[in-house]
């Protein structure tokens, strides 16, 4: 190594020194206190949303209602987010949004606990967090908006089964996998409004179908055959029920047992546009995102602290109250037929 | 440097003054980018100028800056290792998998460590021995561990890390916005930047570069110097994952998927050349530092993240290039007095 090789290395040395110390510590007056003073005063309704992932047309909907919301009251709104729903991606996002000073960050967790330590950081500069869709751990945000209560999941279905089937005969479930345990929680309710309210109905089998579409389109044609005299089926999953239309609407049972269930409007539109299926269920997630954002802007201006009993009024949704563990959930399943399917884009 | 040594540039032009030949260098030219971008940032991005900026991008670039440091020796040797990133997810599904089997982190992270030990061996093994090209193997091994990776743990996640360890990844050194995993990358770097710059090895790994055939009958173990070095790939590849596994709190098979690319990136920008014999650390380690800091400024400035892929692919293609013609616009001027400037 010659003199002027050392004197390169050792140039560079301090040069990348300075660097930092510049990237760092530059502004040490007023901007270094910039999070602490922009994030958590009660004006700045500056709200980022944060999908699990961008261009993904459910998270779309969702930030057209967050942006409606925070146009409404003025806010600046913001969406940022990875193109993979990998929750490492999502950090870099929250630490964005801290360094940025945000009021809140709307949140969808790709994962429960990875996101955590970056979300209390967040917390600790004055940034409200609100999960959304997805919940983390309820020690890592401030309140959490849930789509949709099991109670709420299992009635809609109820009321939608018994209404399309004249409420007697033969009906059967077309489940996920059995083992799932948000599944199976809303079949056990199902099963108790079935008998309580609906005594002439009798629930003749539940069956699964993996959340894999070509078993559950399989499962479908094993129900029929087996149950002669079935008169509806429900299935509380997207894949199951997108599989099950498919099989209804080229056989003679179209439009002859009923199916109804948890789906998509896009996966669902040309069966309820061809007769197969009259009405489904799922939230509205442009509900969703509306009720975040005034949840959100709830939390800034002070007006909620996200415990328990605290009320606020989102927009044209009206009142809402957090319940237990910093929830609030926006209402029943949203009903999806052919007059409101065109509205919907996910 | 006697000209009996294989220099990394063999023929020195001492006609232009001191600031012009430092000017005139791959790296300086990186570092001079690295501290416009920082300045720049400071002064127009909004929160670019508070010391947290500072702890977020070295977490964020770590992974990066660590596998960087051996990635260059390797590099530099003509040779490449493309299985890091899976290496990355790799240890860190072993890490995760044997926490969740009840094992203490530290053996867990220990037995991670000599996954990277293994891989790396089986990297070298394969191109020392068997003689294939690096490309090919680790494009293979790319496929390997990312299969065992996603294999072990399928599409779930094993998130319960002791408290200590995940908050000592991301903790800072007191009365610093330096994170404490600096200290680890510090001494890394100064043992690759003496053993690179400072020994017989590491002109050994040069000369390898340059010309195999030259290096071999010079004296230069030519094989077990490549080995030594996918060895080092593997277990550095390892720490790397175990610390992405305690920064995210989460340990799953898709961990750091795509990081070779983001590695070779930066190598490359850094000016080490894809063919071998050409490059110094403190390059590298600002081109990290410099595609770091751009990234976070425009996403601080809601840049989205497709748009900061093109700037940074932009950039490295820039770079790539105006490095060839820098060199082919050398060479065109030394041609004429060449005998007057090998004085080296």
């Amino acid at each position: 190594m010659t003199f002027a090789h050392k004197r390169v290395a050792a140039l560079a040395a301090i040069a990348v020194t300075a660097a930092l110390a510049l990237t760092g510590c530059a502004d040490t007056g007023p901007a270094t206190s910039s999070t602490g003073d922009t994030g958590g005063d009660s004006d700045n309704l500056a709200i980022t949303f944060l999908p699990k992932n961008l261009g993904n047309p459910y998270f779309d909907t969702s930030a057209k209602g967050g942006k409606a919301a925070v146009e409404e009251f003025k806010g600046t709104f913001n969406q940022v987010g990875p193109a993979q729903a990998s929750p490492d991606a999502q950090v870099s996002y929250i630490n964005t949004a801290t360094q940025q000073g945000v009021g809140a960050l709307v949140v969808s967790a790709n994962d429960p606990k990875a996101i955590c330590d970056a979300l209390n950081q967040a917390r600790q500069n004055g940034v409200k967090v609100v999960t959304f869709d997805s919940d983390t751990d309820a020690s890592c945000r401030d309140l959490f908006v849930n789509q949709a209560s099991a109670d709420g999941i299992a009635k809609v279905q109820v009321d939608l089964i018994a209404d399309q089937i004249g409420d007697e005969g033969e009906i059967a479930i077309l489940s996920a996998a059995a083992n799932a345990t948000n599944q199976n929680a809303w079949i056990d309710k199902m099963k108790s409004l079935l008998a309580s309210d609906h005594p002439n109905i009798s629930l003749v089998d539940v069956v699964y179908g993996n959340d894999d579409d070509q078993t559950s389109f399989d499962k479908t044609a094993a129900l029929l055959q087996s149950h002669p005299k079935l008169k509806g089926i429900v299935s509380p999953t997207t894949v199951g029920i997108a599989a099950a239309a498919r099989y209804l609407s080229t056989s003679s049972f179209k439009g002859k047992v009923a199916l109804t269930g948890l789906g998509t409007p896009n996966q669902m539109r040309e069966y309820v546009k061809d007769g197969t299926v009259a009405k489904f269920a799922l939230w509205n997630p442009e509900d969703l995102g509306y009720l975040s954002a005034f949840a959100a802007k709830a939390l800034i201006t002070g007006e909620i602290t996200g415990k328990e009993g605290d009320t606020f009024t989102a927009g044209k949704l009206g009142e809402y109250k957090v319940g237990a563990d910093g929830t609030v959930l926006l209402g029943d399943p949203y009903v999806f037929d052919k007059d409101n399917i065109d509205q919907f884009d996910f | 440097m006697t000209t009996t040594t294989a220099s990394p540039r063999s023929v020195r032009d001492y006609t232009h003054p001191l600031w012009r030949r430092l000017l005139a260098t791959r790296e300086s030219a990186i570092v001079g980018l690295l501290i416009i971008v920082a300045v720049v940032a400071a002064t127009t991005v909004r929160g670019f100028s508070q010391p947290i900026t500072l702890t977020y991008l070295l977490l964020d670039v770590t992974p990066i800056l660590l596998i960087a440091l051996p990635m260059t020796l390797v590099m530099i040797t003509g040779e490449i290792d493309l299985s890091v990133g899976s290496m990355v997810g790799l240890s860190s599904v072993v890490t995760g998998a044997l926490v969740q089997a009840h094992w203490p982190f530290g053996v867990a992270a220990l037995v991670a460590l000599l996954v990277g030990v293994l891989g790396g061996a089986v990297n070298g093994l394969l191109v020392t021995v068997v003689g294939l090209p690096s490309l090919a193997v680790t494009i293979g091994t790319l496929a390997l561990f990312r299969g065992i990776a996603v294999g072990t743990l399928g599409t779930t996640a094993v998130t319960d890390f002791p408290q200590q360890w995940t908050a000592l990844a991301q903790a800072r050194i007191s009365g610093t916005t330096i994170p404490y995993v600096m200290i680890p990358f510090l001494i890394l770097l100064a043992v690759f930047a003496i053993v690179l710059h400072f020994t017989p090895f590491g002109r050994g790994i040069y000369a390898v570069g340059l010309s195999k055939d030259a290096a071999r009958f010079s004296g230069v173990n030519v094989e077990r110097t490549k080995l030594i070095l996918f060895v080092l790939t593997g277990v550095v590849s390892a720490f790397a994952g175990i610390f992405y596994t305690l920064r995210f709190g989460s340990a799953r098979g898709d961990n750091a998927t795509g990081l070779e690319l983001q590695v070779i990136a930066a190598v490359v920008l850094g000016g080490v050349s894809v063919f071998g014999g050409r490059g110094k650390l403190y390059g590298v380690v600002a081109a990290v530092l410099l595609i770091g800091a751009l990234s976070s400024a425009l996403r601080l400035a809601n840049v989205t993240s497709d748009v900061i892929n093109i700037i940074t692919g932009v950039l490295l293609v820039i770079s790539v290039v105006a490095a060839s013609v820098l060199a082919w616009l050398q060479k065109k001027r030394r041609r004429p007095n060449a005998t007057a400037t090998t004085a080296g």
